[in-house]
């Protein structure tokens, strides 16, 4: 029998668990976790310098790798400086578990110092919480808290510790539960094989089908069973922000995303489809546009392996929940065996029809000769890395440039907040990728905006030698905001102008690394091969783009999926 | 239209205030909510009656199902159910008043279950129609307290809601 203390046994549980990494910051309530971490080697934990960044470091370690995150944090305003990035996790269904110290028990309630309901102010952005009642329970909660964050849809879990459950010197016996067994959560493992077939014998009959995929795809890790079907079937694909790499982007069949900023292709498919197979994605608003103008000749057929994601905002025909790889897999073999075969001169006369829009707009801009255009940017770090980079980002116009012009053939590298737009997210993310990625090129593509809301980041990367690439799109703007002043407030540029901005060289030199700027067409290849040829350095890259940019396509508010500006002047 | 969803939830510290954090958060109607223990002491059984489209109700069930700790739940109106609601009201009683009274009591099948020289305390259990209707009857005008208890419900005939 082994007798622990409860924060000798949750760090037990961790390395149990297979946790290798913890991202954190250590204060009064998480101090005996703290010791207890210090008394063993395997569980390593990375300071950052502030605890936003922690749980948004967490959330890229996921990204990049489908497993669980963990975040450790003290009481109090270690545990509210998280919420952002939960709510992050949450809106993106990442999976991660975030641990946080807490006053001990007598003094819950009484406004004791660094107090906070943890527990309530987390409920509403997280998938469960827990706390710690007694010492003994820890190895078991722990293991629920993984189960729960990295099962069904996954999400983060917050787990709550009074103080006086870790205290050194009261031991308990330590058991870590093989199983964990809820009975009142039991996500879905297969899906309704009735429900499958007639998706089938739909798709076999649709004269104008496309595949709609999101992110689930990505977090089911359904990548293959997905190409699979839509190279077996030839039909069309497009899939959201989130669902980036879920499908070859270089591949012909693929039109590129689809939504609000998406392409004038996928979008008008999607309008004029009659059968939509959505694969994992949720008819976000960013991507329907007006609901009761969404594709109006469709009929849907949505996977997912939450049941409240299914006719939430649009109504499925034929909804099937379940894991997508599961799913997809049994319609593989349905599509295979069937003695239907899809109608090859309607595909034919759709694929037409796709073409022309193709051509007709397709993903493009207009350059200069002397001004850099963001998307330039984007497109040769692209071709520099051979499109094998991870790509992480913060929100803005180059969020939209970066996903539009980066083109991933791979899931898990196009790493970005879809569902929150947390501007401050790029870099932490990038940190946790590059982690955990040593010999990958890791770029974080951001803004001037964006790069100062974690910038306290760049102490982190030097301690512990994270050689990111930041490459900011400086654009001396609140661009994206600007941009929407220009077209709804007639250019009232209510601050959205950035003032005052630091000289970014001088900044990444003070904290030990790097910095090159690029001002001038002429230089942006040659001096971004060099910095990418600083592998061992952390370089800032400031490249001052046209301050005047706007991102296009752009759906018009309250339109249908294919209402929208192509340019500042043209509008479909 | 109304419904009346009935809720196995997990009889642990928090759980009620996931499922009330999800109506205000979510932008659902509360109309009245129970909750108690059952024979099981591990289970707590919740009643909510709420209102909203087809579309909202769907999403209300799936979104309670979602939460950990809801165990099982049933949307009572879908099938024949009885529905009850008990009622405790204060009301002004002096004079010719109390004869009346009485009579509607009786005629409502409620009880007075204390009495003083000017107050007659009234007991009422029935669907919250009846409720209304027993007030409407006496008249706002005497009524000086009104404790409703919310409804709790249940299937009728074989079908039971249980682990
Ligand atoms: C934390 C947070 N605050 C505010 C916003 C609203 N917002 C969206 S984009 C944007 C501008 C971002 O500026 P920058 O990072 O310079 O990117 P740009 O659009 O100029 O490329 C703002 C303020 C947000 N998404 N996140
Ligand atoms: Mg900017």
């Amino acid at each position: 029998m082994e007798l622990l203390s409860g924060a000798d046994m949750l760090i037990r549980s961790l390395q149990d668990e297979g946790i290798e990494y913890i991202y954190g910051y250590p204060g009064g309530a998480a101090l005996h976790i703290y010791d207890a971490l210090f008394r063993q080697d395997k569980v390593k934990h990375i300071l950052v310098r502030h605890e936003q960044a922690a749980v948004h470091m967490a959330d890229g370690y996921a990204r990049a790798t489908g497993l669980p995150g963990t975040v450790l944090v003290t009481s109090g305003p270690g545990a509210t400086n998280t919420i952002t990035g939960i709510a992050t996790a949450f809106m993106d269904s990442i999976p991660m578990v975030v641990l946080c110290g807490q006053v001990a028990s007598n003094l819950i309630g009484e406004d004791a110092f660094q107090e906070t309901d943890m527990i309530g102010v987390s409920r509403p952005v997280v998938k469960h919480n827990l706390s710690v009642r007694h010492p003994e329970d820890i190895p078991e909660i722990i293991r629920k808290a993984y189960y729960i964050a990295a099962t069904g849809r996954p999400g983060p879990v917050v787990v709550d510790i009074p103080k006086d459950m870790t205290t050194p010197n009261e031991r308990y016996e330590y058991v870590f539960p093989k199983k964990v067994k809820l009975r009142s959560y039991n996500p879905a493992i297969r899906g309704h094989a009735g429900q499958i077939k007639k998706a089938v014998d739909m798709l076999m009959a649709a004269k104008r089908p496309i595949i709609y995929a999101g992110g689930g795809v990505i977090l089911g890790k359904a990548t293959d069973q997905l190409t699979e079907l839509v190279k077996m079937l030839g039909y069309p694909i497009t899939n959201t922000l989130m669902g980036i790499g879920c499908y070859p982007a270089s591949d012909k069949q693929h039109l590129g995303w689809l939504g609000m900023h998406g392409t004038y292709e996928s979008n008008m498919a999607m309008h004029h489809s009659d059968l939509i197979l959505c694969v994992g994605a949720r008819f976000d608003d960013r991507v329907t546009n007006a609901t009761e103008k969404f594709c109006p000749g469709a009929r849907i057929v949505h996977i997912d392996i939450d049941p409240a994601s299914i006719s939430k905002t649009i109504d499925a025909d034929v909804p099937i929940v379940g894991p997508v790889d599961a799913v997809l897999k049994e319609m593989i073999t349905l599509v295979r065996e069937s003695k239907e075969k899809p109608d090859a001169d309607a595909i034919a006369a759709w694929w037409k029809q796709i073409e022309e829009w193709r051509a007709f707009h397709g993903m493009r801009y207009e350059t200069s000769p002397d001004v850099i255009k963001p998307q330039e940017v984007v497109e040769a770090l692209w071709k520099l890395t051979n499109g094998e980079a991870f790509v992480t980002s913060d929100v803005g116009q180059h969020q939209m440039f970066a996903a539009q012009y980066y083109k991933f053939d791979k899931p898990n590298r196009w790493i970005n907040s879809g569902g929150l737009g947390t501007m401050g997210f790029g870099l932490p993310a990038a940190m946790g990728v590059k982690l955990t990625h040593p010999d990958d090129e890791v770029l974080c593509i951001t803004g001037e905006g964006s790069i100062q809301m974690n910038i306290q980041e760049l102490s982190t990367c030097k301690q512990y030698n994270l050689p990111v690439k930041i490459i900011n799109l400086n654009n001396q703007a609140l661009g994206m905001v600007k941009q929407w002043q220009d077209m709804n407030y007639e250019s009232r540029h209510a601050e959205s102008y950035m003032g005052s901005l630091p000289d970014f060289i001088k900044l990444a030199e003070a904290y030990g690394h790097k910095g090159v700027r690029i001002d001038k067409k002429e230089d942006l290849e040659p001096k971004l091969k060099e910095v990418l040829a600083m592998k061992d350095d952390l370089v800032f890259v400031d490249i001052y783009v046209d301050r005047f940019e706007h991102v296009y396509p752009m759906q018009v508010a309250r339109g249908s999926m294919k209402d929208m500006w192509l340019s500042k002047t043209e509008r479909v | 239209m109304r419904r009346i969803i009935s809720v196995l939830l997990e009889n642990e510290p928090g759980a009620l205030s996931r499922v009330v954090g999800l109506f205000s958060q979510r932008n659902y109607n509360i109309e009245t909510l129970t909750v108690a223990p059952t024979e099981d002491e591990t289970l707590s059984r919740l009643t909510v009656t709420t209102t909203g489209s087809d579309k909202v109700i769907e999403q209300i069930t799936k979104q309670l199902n979602k939460l950990i700790e809801v165990v099982k739940l049933v949307d009572l109106t879908e099938g024949s159910h009885i529905e009850r609601e008990l009622m405790l009201v204060k009301l002004k009683a002096t004079g010719s008043q109390r004869a009346e009274i009485k009579r509607t009591v009786d005629i409502f099948r409620g009880q007075i279950v204390d009495v003083t020289s000017s107050v007659y305390t009234v007991q009422l259990a029935g669907n919250s129609e009846k409720l209304d209707g027993f007030i409407q009857a006496v008249g706002t005008s005497g009524v000086l307290e009104v404790v409703r208890s919310g409804v709790s419900g249940i299937a009728r005939g074989e079908k039971v809601l249980s682990l």
